[in-house]
C-alpha cells in the first residue's frame, strides 16, 4: 500500500512519532491548565514559563547536586509546584472574586518576570541535558527505528494523564475537588478547607507542567523560551477540546499531535500552523470545542 | 460579564463633558510644546503606540472584550504599509491607508471566529490567530524575515509636504494621531457605543432588549483593528521600518500593558501608558532583559493595587471622568 501511494514507511512513523511526543506535552500541559482553571477559574499563562522552570530545574539539579533524571523527574515538580503554591498564596488568592481576565494579565506578567530572570542568567542559548543512560538506544521495529527515550516519555506521559484522570473522576479526594468546582460554599459548609484544597491545586497543575518540562529537557534544548510559545500552542488545543473534561485534555493534546506529525510529512510548510486552522475549523463548526459545554 | 471599568456616580456625570474637554486642551498644548524640548522621533513613536492602545482600549474598556493578539493588526498593518510604500511606490497616504484595509481585513475574520467564544476564550483564540499570523511573517518572503522590511521612504504627504523634514512628519502624525483620538471619543459618546457598554455590564441583559450583541460586538472589534491598522502603517512611515517584533506576541503583551497602566475604560489612560512604556523602554534599554522583568512586575502591580490604572485612580480621586 506505501509502494502504491508513493509513501515511505520510515519517514512517516518517524514524523508521527514526533506528532506523539509533541501530543504528550500538549496533553500534560492542557490537562494543568483544565484542572487550574476548574477550580481557579483563572487561565495561567506562566504554566509555559513554570514548564521551563521544570528542565532548568533538572538541568540545575545534575550539574549543581548531580541528582540524575529519575530524581529529577520527582524532585523538579516538587520545588517547582512549591514555587506554584508560594505564588497562590502571594497573588492569586486576591484574584477570585474579579473578572477572570485579571488572572490572565497578573499569570501573564509572572511568565514576563520568569523569563526575563532565567535570560538574565542563562541566556537565549540552549543548554544540552544528556539522555538517561538507561533510555539511550533504542529498536528497530522493522518499519521505522524507536529511540528508547522517546517511547519512554509517551508511556509515562500517558501513565500520569491517565492517573490524573483517574484521581479526579474516580477517588474521594477527586469527589471533593469535584463538588468544590462546581460550588465551593457548600463544600465548606461540610467541613472541608476548600482554600487549601484550591492552594493544593493550583500546586498540582504547576507541577505537572514542571514534570513535562523535564522530560521535555533531553528532547528540546533547556532554553529560558521554550515555554512561551509552546504554550500558545497549548491554549488553542485549549480552545479546540474545551476544559470542560479531563478525558477530553488528554484525547484532543494527543490527537492534535498526531495530526500535526501527519502534516509534517505530507504538507511540511503547514505544519506549525495546522493546529491554529483547525482551531478556527472547531470554531466555525462546533464553537463550544470537541468535548465542552457552551459556555 | 463583570464590569472591567467603574462606575461613575451622578454628580461625577455632569462634570464629565467639562473635565474631558480640559483634559484635552492640556494635551493639545503638550503635544504642540512638546517638540521644543523632546526628541521628535521619540514622539511619533511613542503617539503611534497611544493610538495603537486607544484602539485597543475601544475593545476592552468600552466591550469587556480583552483581545491577547492586537500585533496581528498593528504588525500587519506595518508590513502591507512598509511594502506598498517601498516596492509599490504609493505615496504614504495610500500605504497607510492600504495598512488600514489590512487591519479592517484581518480584523473582520478574526472577529468573526473569536466573538464565537466568550470571555478567557476569547483572549486565547486571539492570541492563536495572532501567532498563526506570526509564523505566515515569518516564512512569507515580502516580510523580509528576520531583517523586516527596511529603508522604507516617507515620501512626499498629497504630494505637497515632504515628510522627511521630521517636524512636518510630526505634525502630520499629531494631526492624525488626534484626528483618531477625537473618533474613538465620537464612538464610545454615541447611542452604538451605549449599547457596546450595555453589552460590557450585562451581555444577557442587552440580548433580552433585543440588541444583536453579535454584529455590536464585531463591529467593535473591526473598528479597533482598522484603527491598530491605522497605527501600525504611520509606525512603518515614520519609523521607516516593519519587523517581526511588531507582529510577535510580546507586542499584544505591551499594549494590554500600556492600557492597563493609563487605565482600561478611560479616554486617557492609553495614551499616558504608551508615553510611559515607551519611555521606559528607551531609557531603561542599556538593562537589557531587566525590561522584560520590570514589564512583568508593572503586571503584577497594577493588577494587585492599582486596577483602575493611573488615570483612572486619578479621576476616581477627583471624582471627575478622564
Amino acid at each position: 500500500m506505501f509502494e502504491l501511494l508513493n509513501i515511505s514507511p520510515q519517514a512517516l512513523f518517524g514524523q508521527l512519532l514526533i506528532g506523539l511526543i509533541n501530543g504528550s506535552f500538549y496533553a500534560l500541559l492542557s490537562l494543568g491548565l483544565a484542572v487550574i482553571f476548574g477550580m481557579l477559574n483563572i487561565i495561567n499563562f506562566s504554566h509555559g514559563a513554570q514548564y521551563m522552570m521544570g528542565a532548568f530545574a533538572a538541568f540545575l539539579l545534575l550539574e549543581l547536586t548531580g541528582l540524575n533524571y529519575w530524581a529529577a523527574l520527582i524532585i523538579a515538580p516538587i520545588i517547582v509546584g512549591a514555587t506554584g503554591v508560594i505564588i497562590e498564596r502571594l497573588f492569586l488568592q486576591w484574584l477570585y472574586k474579579l473578572d477572570h481576565l485579571y488572572g490572565l494579565l497578573l499569570t501573564f506578567g509572572l511568565a514576563l518576570i520568569i523569563e526575563g530572570l532565567f535570560r538574565n542568567y542563562f541566556g537565549s542559548a540552549g543548554l544540552p541535558y544528556r539522555v538517561p543512560d538507561e533510555l539511550t538506544g533504542g529498536h528497530n521495529l522493522g518499519f521505522m527505528f524507536l529511540p528508547n527515550y522517546r517511547a519512554w516519555v509517551i508511556v509515562a506521559s500517558l501513565t500520569v494523564c491517565f492517573a490524573t484522570w483517574f484521581v479526579i473522576e474516580r477517588t474521594r479526594l477527586g469527589a471533593y475537588l469535584r463538588a468544590a468546582t462546581e460550588n465551593p460554599t457548600l463544600v465548606r459548609a461540610f467541613g472541608i478547607n476548600v482554600p487549601r484544597m484550591i492552594t493544593l491545586t493550583y500546586g498540582f497543575g504547576v507541577a505537572l507542567a514542571a514534570f513535562a518540562g523535564v522530560m521535555a529537557a533531553p528532547i528540546y534544548n533547556v532554553s529560558p523560551q521554550m515555554g512561551s510559545e509552546l504554550i500558545i500552542v497549548v491554549f488553542a488545543v485549549v480552545v479546540i477540546g474545551g476544559m470542560g473534561s479531563i478525558m477530553g485534555a488528554i484525547v484532543t493534546g494527543f490527537g492534535l499531535g498526531i495530526v500535526e506529525g501527519l502534516t509534517k510529512y505530507f504538507f511540511p510548510e503547514a505544519s506549525n500552523t495546522v493546529i491554529f486552522v483547525i482551531m478556527a475549523l472547531v470554531l466555525l463548526v462546533r464553537p463550544a470545542g470537541l468535548f465542552g459545554r457552551a459556555r | 460579564m463583570t464590569s472591567v471599568a467603574q462606575p461613575v456616580d451622578k454628580a461625577a456625570l455632569a462634570n464629565g463633558e467639562r473635565s474631558i474637554a480640559v483634559a484635552f486642551v492640556i494635551l493639545l498644548a503638550a503635544l504642540l510644546v512638546a517638540p521644543l524640548f523632546i526628541y521628535p522621533l521619540f514622539l511619533m513613536k511613542a503617539l503611534c503606540f497611544a493610538l495603537f492602545a486607544c484602539a485597543f482600549n475601544l475593545l476592552i474598556g468600552y466591550v469587556g472584550l480583552l483581545s491577547f493578539g492586537h500585533a496581528l493588526f498593528f504588525g500587519w498593518a506595518s508590513y502591507i504599509s512598509a511594502h506598498a510604500a517601498k516596492v509599490w511606490g504609493l505615496p504614504p497616504e495610500l500605504a497607510i491607508l492600504a495598512g488600514m484595509a489590512t487591519g479592517a481585513g484581518l480584523g473582520l475574520v478574526v472577529g468573526v471566529l473569536a466573538i464565537r467564544r466568550q470571555g478567557i476564550y476569547f483572549a486565547m483564540i486571539t492570541l492563536a490567530l495572532a501567532q498563526m499570523m506570526y509564523l505566515v511573517a515569518v516564512q512569507a518572503k515580502f516580510t523580509g524575515g528576520e531583517d523586516g522590511i527596511q529603508a522604507v521612504p516617507r515620501g512626499r504627504l498629497f504630494g505637497v509636504l515632504d515628510l522627511t523634514h521630521d517636524m512636518t512628519m510630526y505634525f502630520v502624525v499629531v494631526a492624525i494621531f488626534l484626528g483618531a483620538f477625537l473618533l474613538i471619543y465620537r464612538i464610545v459618546h454615541s447611542p452604538f457605543g451605549e449599547v457596546l457598554k450595555a453589552i460590557r455590564e450585562n451581555e444577557p441583559r442587552a440580548i433580552s432588549l433585543g440588541y444583536k450583541t453579535d454584529r455590536y460586538k464585531l463591529v467593535a472589534f473591526i473598528l479597533s483593528a482598522t484603527l491598530a491598522g491605522l497605527a501600525g502603517g504611520l509606525k512603518a512611515i515614520v519609523l521607516q521600518i516593519a519587523s517581526l517584533t511588531d507582529v510577535n506576541w510580546p507586542m499584544s503583551g505591551e499594549v494590554v500593558l500600556m492600557t492597563l497602566v493609563g487605565g482600561l475604560g478611560t479616554i486617557f489612560g492609553p495614551v499616558l501608558g504608551a508615553f510611559t512604556i515607551i519611555a521606559m523602554q528607551n531609557y531603561l534599554a542599556t538593562f537589557g532583559q531587566w525590561v522584560t522583568v520590570i514589564q512583568g512586575a508593572i503586571f503584577v502591580m497594577f493588577v494587585l493595587l492599582f486596577r483602575r490604572g493611573v488615570i483612572g485612580e486619578l479621576a476616581h480621586w477627583l471624582r471627575i471622568r478622564l
